[in-house]
């Protein structure tokens, strides 16, 4: 489906594809079992110019809109979820710098990151804050011209390999977001191992034991580094998430599809047993809605429309939870073959637990947009009472 | 600066405070934030609708407090862009 998309950006995506379909998804299942990415495909994918795809062309990145970021995320999605993870928190990254970095930092770190020679990660959650990032206790301490970091962060996306993390924390202004080079003396990194999804991601605790963190690492400023500095990569991050599920629930309708046509029971292919064909109608329609909705966020992200917010909110939340009906229901047509290594569809449903976890639970993503949803209806209500806007409230 | 714009602001911040009036110099921090998205969906909103980019020099709390102070730093930023 790609009637909406540009001649540009419709050539784009087909190039994605071809480069998932040759150099990712032979190999994804490997990465999953081994619980590790080569570093070689990191390369590679730098060397494709994919990793700085959004960063502006001024700092040597491929300068592209966000439907284009979002098509490389679906077909990344498609392929590993695990790399299309690195994609995310890179660009997260990068983005937050773009949006809130000093110009020295801009000039520093984004040709870095657009070349892929630096990888970004983003370092806000702590054993006791996840979805209430306002609760880190991570600390910054003023210390002359520069801060003291000392903290624990947990469930850090390429924490393992990252050269650079964007880190929430805690200064006497409030939430302060600085970049951290891992090189700097006092950051010690340790893999997290066996988790459900995701399991190439090269996950990580990060510990930050007296860290020296130059005055000039400050992200926007202190104070704002979770509205603004975490809030900003925090929306690309379920945007690209969201367009990642879309790429799992493409996978899953692939796999069960050939599956079903080929499976055979009571004598006839499992494709024509009803049920099945429910189970795929399910997906098939799942994996348009939510290509749609993803489309839709990547418009108005294109177009600056705040109501991106919004959107970007309610195609991750459709999208991760179709990810997970999809990949219960490819096990399900793959019956105990889906439940072994032999067949990707195990995989993905690991994955796509994690997805309905990561950047904003479901849960997170239903109380906001319920929020959204009375907005838009008192703001109805009162353009039809003809009311003055301020006259009111809600 | 124009009504208009301060009619357009206060529609907009008038979704996310619970308020009867939101009156012009009525300070938006101390009515709480409705959204941890709040502020850059804010910062968005301002971008978008008034042309304009915002910059860590502009990040100053009281630039975004009221109705008016939004007005006010509106006005400030297109007057500096067009003297530039």
């Amino acid at each position: 489906m790609t009637s909406t998309l540009t001649a540009e950006q419709a050539q784009a995506q087909k190039e994605f594809r071809a480069f998932a379909d040759r150099h990712i998804v032979p190999h994804a299942d490997a990465y999953h079992r081994a619980q590790r990415t080569p570093p070689q495909t990191v390369e590679l994918l730098a060397a494709e110019g994919l990793l700085g795809l959004p960063v502006a062309a001024q700092y040597g990145g491929g300068g592209c809109d966000a439907v284009t970021l979002g098509l490389l995320a679906g077909e990344l999605g498609r392929a590993c979820s695990s790399l299309r993870s690195l994609l995310t928190v890179h660009t997260m990254v990068a983005h937050a710098v773009a949006r809130w970095g000093s110009r020295e930092l801009k000039e520093t770190w984004l040709p870095r990151l657009a070349r892929g020679e630096s990888i970004g990660a983003l370092a806000v959650s702590e054993p006791g804050a996840g979805s209430d990032a306002a609760g880190v206790v991570t600390r910054l301490t003023p210390d002359g011209d520069s801060w003291l970091l000392d903290g624990h962060k947990t469930w850090t996306t390429y924490g393992e390999t990252a050269d650079v993390f964007l880190v929430l924390g805690r200064s006497p202004e409030g939430p302060t977001a600085v970049l951290v080079e891992r090189a700097t003396a006092g950051v010690r990194t340790e893999l997290i191992e066996d988790l459900i999804g995701i399991r190439a991601s090269m996950t990580a605790d990060v510990h930050f034991d007296g860290c020296r963190i130059p005055a000039g690492q400050v992200l926007a400023r202190p104070g704002l580094g979770l509205s603004h500095v975490v809030g900003t990569a925090l929306d690309l991050g379920r945007y690209t998430v969201g367009w990642g599920c879309v790429g799992i629930v493409d996978a899953c309708l692939e796999a069960s599809v050939d599956y079903a046509g080929s499976r055979e029971t009571f004598g006839t292919p499992i494709k024509d047993h009803q049920l099945v064909r429910q189970m795929i109608s399910g997906m098939y329609t799942d994996a348009r809605a939510a290509r749609l909705l993803c489309l839709e966020a990547g418009r108005l992200r294109d177009e600056g429309d705040p109501g991106a917010l919004a959107q970007t909110s309610m195609a991750k939340y459709f999208a991760s939870t179709a990810a997970s009906r999809a990949a219960a229901d490819a096990v399900q047509i793959h019956g105990a073959n889906g439940c072994s290594a032999g067949y990707p569809v195990q995989r993905y449903l690991g994955d796509s637990r994690v997805m309905e976890i990561i950047e904003g639970s479901s849960q997170i993503h239903q109380i906001g947009l319920a929020e959204y949803a009375f907005q838009e209806r008192a703001l109805v209500r009162r353009r039809q009472a003809g009311a003055t806007p301020r006259s009111e409230g809600r | 600066m124009s009504m208009d714009n301060k009619a357009k602001i206060g529609e907009y911040l008038s979704r996310f405070f619970p308020v009867q009036d939101l009156k012009d110099d009525d300070d938006i921090f101390q009515l709480g934030f409705v959204s941890s998205m709040f502020a850059i969906q804010l910062v968005s909103f301002v971008e978008h609708e008034f042309g304009l980019t915002i910059d860590n020099d502009d990040l100053e709390l009281d630039n975004f407090r009221s109705v008016g102070a939004i007005d006010a730093f509106v006005t400030r930023k297109l007057s500096a862009s067009v003297a530039s």
